[in-house]
């Protein structure tokens, strides 16, 4: 125990109380087991971020400068797989969902903690699986189209078996969730009166199951081509590249909305809290979930449309791409309508929040470009695609994260952050994110495709643009998370509730106890009882 | 500065209508950008708490049913609409008008080679005349590959054994740039070529003298023709519309053949493609499977160009 005595420390039943590296790796605690997976996570944020930074240097002029194009190549692919498979996907739902699902739906810990640990320790096997694979680096991009993928002579064989193990686990924490949310909640808690976070991963879960499946086997297929020479995706070998891209995005898209879901459960607990209203059309949010949650298993061929699919198909999977739109319009929708006559205060989790929904909305409307078969044609794997999908990856997930983070750190610590620190750090985020990715939709409609080391020279202005923005957005990253390590430090210490929120997780202790709640709360209403209700009290005439 | 490419609008008619689905779907969005951001600030702003302890006392408002299906209907109506707009202008970029003259590209890393039909063939640039349809057969020698003319406005991929197309139309001259957009190693972003769209007469007097350059070239239609008499097909099949132990090939191109399985195909490039290299996967109905597979004797450019004489056989 620490030898400081004074009030800051923390109360013996506090879920942090245990010190030392065997409490923490053999915990079968929820709270401790989503503390863990915050900073292996973030560790490949980081480490993806600085790639990100690099890459955007080298492409400050036209030609290989600080590196060879080989060089770039690996780092683009080592940006994506980081980024996507070891940070955005599990960040919130393993990390925050591990933490907060039990907590708000009032249960001690989740269904299987040993089962839980287990998903962590896989995690983690898969991890160092991955970085063993850059003894002989990779440069086939996030999606490891074959017959590149099948041919080129890296560490393809063993980044695929890693990234399978980080899939298993994540097949099991969504195992774990969805029994979580169905069977552990706390008495009176219907599904009508589940916080919205709770459905969002839900939904997020059953995708998790159902679909990393398929990739899983599809990066098996493609071991099993380059190990055992069984001819899949090579044609030479009487395969099909096409089939590898069918197995690829069937996954992968759901993928996105396994990605964007988990935030957008955490933008409808923020914004009621800090509007003080109830959330706008409840059951509307909450079905749109699981209806994009279904949709998005039926739009794959959206990534297709040029690759030689038939064109039948495509015209279908571009008319059930659209569909998206509708759900994931109710959603943002709903959370405007959520402000309207509100008592609003802009803390950071507040302005991450809208944020996240003002860079959504740009990632969103772009998306028709994409989903339409003549435009997409023309902006298929250029710089518009990549820009559209850090307006809705990062500008959303991340934003909803970063929220989430802001949100529920004083929860998570028992801390509070210093909100002049985080305001100044949103500033730069927003200007540097914008800068950055607005520049790339032009750059994508006026040509320049992806991927590219090298560019010619008509593209560089905007490509300095592009770099320039970078930087802004690398600053506020780092303000961002300065503030938040020294503030779970020697923050000043946080109240049980200091947004005066409804949800469960505000009615214990922070940091909350190992066992969460001394008693298990029970629920008489929904959480989002905000506002005055007509007919009692006094009128506010 | 045009927001697309430097050659401003674009270079063929379909560019245009491309362009006009671009437009289109811009207006739409920048409507709800206005509408939803407009909302959100103006809502951000307008209740904003200005001392955190002056908490205004708010409505007990949880929703709006016939809100909601306003924004549920009108949207929905909306994507119908840009989806079939988009979908009737695909339509026009995968059509294209019959007789283009039809130009073989094969991607290699990390090159593309065009094959002309009069048997010349070049590396990273192609030259076409102004105003005629021309349709690019597409494959390729490794992995994939995408050939992109953005001034066009329109891409495919190239994918190792089998054929892609892409057609266009220029309507002004000048030179246009082709890039590589699928990635495919280190050299993905030097994999470019150029379009080089001439005025019909400078490009007679090109492709005459480039001809006269080139004595060795024969051109793709005749060697199919004499790698069909001389590789035994006319022991099974004929060229004047009787069947002997196979269908006769005249008129093979675009017909439509009936299967044993019980389909029907239609003989386009990589059905003959299959028939050359896998005879027996789909075998035409009332035959026998007894063809035999050239893919040990055929060449990838020999099988190129059979495919291009079966389409002159009428
Ligand atoms: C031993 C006889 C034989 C030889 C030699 C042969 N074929 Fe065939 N071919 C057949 C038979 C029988 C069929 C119909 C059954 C099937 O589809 O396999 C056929 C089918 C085809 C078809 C599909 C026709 C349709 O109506 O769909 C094409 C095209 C074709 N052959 C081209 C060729 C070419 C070109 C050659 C020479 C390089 C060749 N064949 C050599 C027997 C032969
Ligand atoms: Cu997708
Ligand atoms: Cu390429």
């Amino acid at each position: 125990m620490s030898a400081n005595s004074d009030e800051h420390t923390l109360s013996a039943h506090s879920y942090l109380a245990e010190k030392g590296f065997k409490s923490w790796a053999t915990t079968l605690d929820h709270k401790r087991i989503g503390i863990m997976y915050l900073y292996t996570t973030l560790l490949f944020f980081f480490v993806g971020g600085v790639i990100a930074l690099l890459m955007r240097l080298e492409l400050l002029t036209p030609g290989p400068s600080m590196m060879s194009d080989h060089t770039y190549n690996v780092l683009f692919t080592m940006h994506g797989n980081m980024m996507i498979f070891l940070f955005v996907i599990p960040a919130i739902p393993s990390a925050l969902g591990n933490f907060f699902i039990p907590l708000l739906v009032g249960a001690r810990d989740v269904a299987f903690p040993r089962l839980n640990l287990a998903s962590y320790w896989i995690f983690v096997a898969g991890v160092l699986v991955v970085l063993g694979s850059l003894l002989s680096p990779m440069d086939t991009g996030w999606t490891f189209y074959t017959p590149y993928s099948a041919k080129i002579a890296t560490a393809v064989t063993a980044i695929s078996f890693g990234l399978f193990l980080v899939g298993m686990s994540s097949i099991l924490t969504g195992l774990n969730f969805i029994v979580t949310i169905h069977k552990l909640r706390t008495p009176g808690m219907t599904w009508y009166r589940m916080p919205l976070f709770i459905w969002a991963m839900y939904a997020t879960s059953i995708m998790q199951v159902i679909a990393t499946p398929v990739v899983g086997v599809t990066f098996l297929l493609l071991v099993a081509e380059r190990v055992l020479d069984i001819g899949f995706f090579d044609p030479a070998k009487g395969g099909d590249p096409l089939l590898f891209q069918h197995f690829f995005w069937f996954y992968s898209h759901p993928a996105v909305y396994i990605m964007i879901i988990p935030a957008m459960g955490i933008i409808s607990e923020i914004i009621p809290p800090f509007a003080r209203k109830p959330i706008f059309g409840y059951k509307a949010i909450a079905y749109s979930s699981l209806a994009i949650a279904f949709i998005s298993f039926i739009v794959w061929g959206h990534h297709m449309f040029v690759s030689g699919m038939s064109d039948v198909a495509g015209a279908i999977f571009s008319f059930l791409t659209f569909l998206v739109a509708v759900p994931t319009g109710v959603k943002v929708f709903n959370w405007i309508a959520t402000l309207y006559k509100g008592s609003i205060i802009l803390d950071a989790p507040m302005l991450y929040a809208l944020t996240f929904i003002f860079l959504f909305i740009i990632g969103g409307l772009t998306g028709p470009f994409l989903a339409a078969l003549a435009t997409d044609v023309q902006l298929h794997d250029t710089y518009f695609v990549v820009a559209h999908f850090h307006y809705t990856i990062m500008g959303g997930t991340v934003m909803g994260y970063f929220a989430g983070l802001h949100y529920w750190f004083p929860k998570m610590t028992g801390r509070m952050y210093s909100e002049k620190i985080a305001k100044a750090a949103w500033l730069f985020i927003f200007l540097g994110f914008n800068i950055t990715f607005l520049a790339m939709f032009v750059l994508g409609a006026e040509g320049m495709p992806r991927r590219w080391a090298e560019y010619p020279v008509r593209f560089q202005p905007l490509n300095i643009v592009a770099t320039i923005g970078s930087w802004l957005l690398a600053a506020g990253v780092v303000i961002m998370f300065v503030n938040l390590v020294r503030s779970a430090m020697r923050g000043e210490m946080a109240p049980g509730n200091p947004w005066r929120a409804l949800t469960l997780e505000w009615q214990t202790p922070s940091p909350p106890p190992t066992e969460n709640f001394e008693e298990i709360p029970e629920v008489t209403d929904w959480p989002y009882g905000y506002g005055k209700k007509a007919g009692t009290g006094p009128s506010p005439k | 500065m045009s927001l697309f490419t430097p050659s401003g609008a674009g270079a063929s008619r379909v560019a245009g209508e491309i362009d006009s689905v671009f437009i289109f779907i811009t207006l739409v969005g920048l409507f709800f950008f206005l509408l939803t951001q407009g909302f959100l600030i103006y809502f951000a702003i307008k209740y904003r708490r200005r001392k955190r302890e002056e908490e205004e006392e708010t409505p007990y408002i949880t929703g709006h049913t016939l809100l909601e299906w306003v924004w549920i209907v009108i949207p929905t109506i909306l994507v119908m609409v840009m989806f079939a707009y988009g979908f009737k202008v695909y339509r026009d970029i995968r059509m294209p008008p019959p007789g283009a003259t039809e130009i073989n590209v094969t991607g290699k890393q990390w090159f593309f080679e065009f094959k002309y039909p009069d048997g010349r063939s070049a590396i990273n640039e192609v030259r076409i005349p102004v105003g005629k349809p021309v349709k690019f057969i597409l494959t390729s020698r490794d992995v994939i590959h995408s050939f992109y003319l953005p001034d066009f406005r329109i891409k495919q991929d190239l994918l190792p054994g089998a054929y892609t197309y892409l057609w266009l139309q220029p309507e002004k001259t000048g030179t246009f740039d082709i890039f590589c957009a699928e990635y495919c190693g280190v050299g993905h972003s030097i994999m470019r070529a150029k379009l080089v769209v001439m005025g019909q007469q400078e490009y007679d007097a090109w492709a005459g003298g480039a001809v006269a350059a080139a004595p060795g070239a024969v051109p793709t239609v005749a060697r199919g023709k004499k790698l069909v008499e001389d590789s035994g097909c006319l022991a099974c099949h004929s060229l004047d519309g009787t069947a002997k132990v196979g269908p006769t090939l005249k008129g093979i191109y675009g017909r439509k053949v009936g299967l044993t399985d019980g389909k029907t195909v239609i003989a386009d490039d990589n059905y003959l493609r299959e028939s050359l290299l896998e005879p027996n996967t789909r075998v035409v109905k009332g035959f026998q499977p007894v063809m035999p597979t050239f893919k040990q004797t055929l060449k990838e450019e020999d099988i190129a160009a059979i495919i291009a004489y079966l389409k002159t056989v009428k």
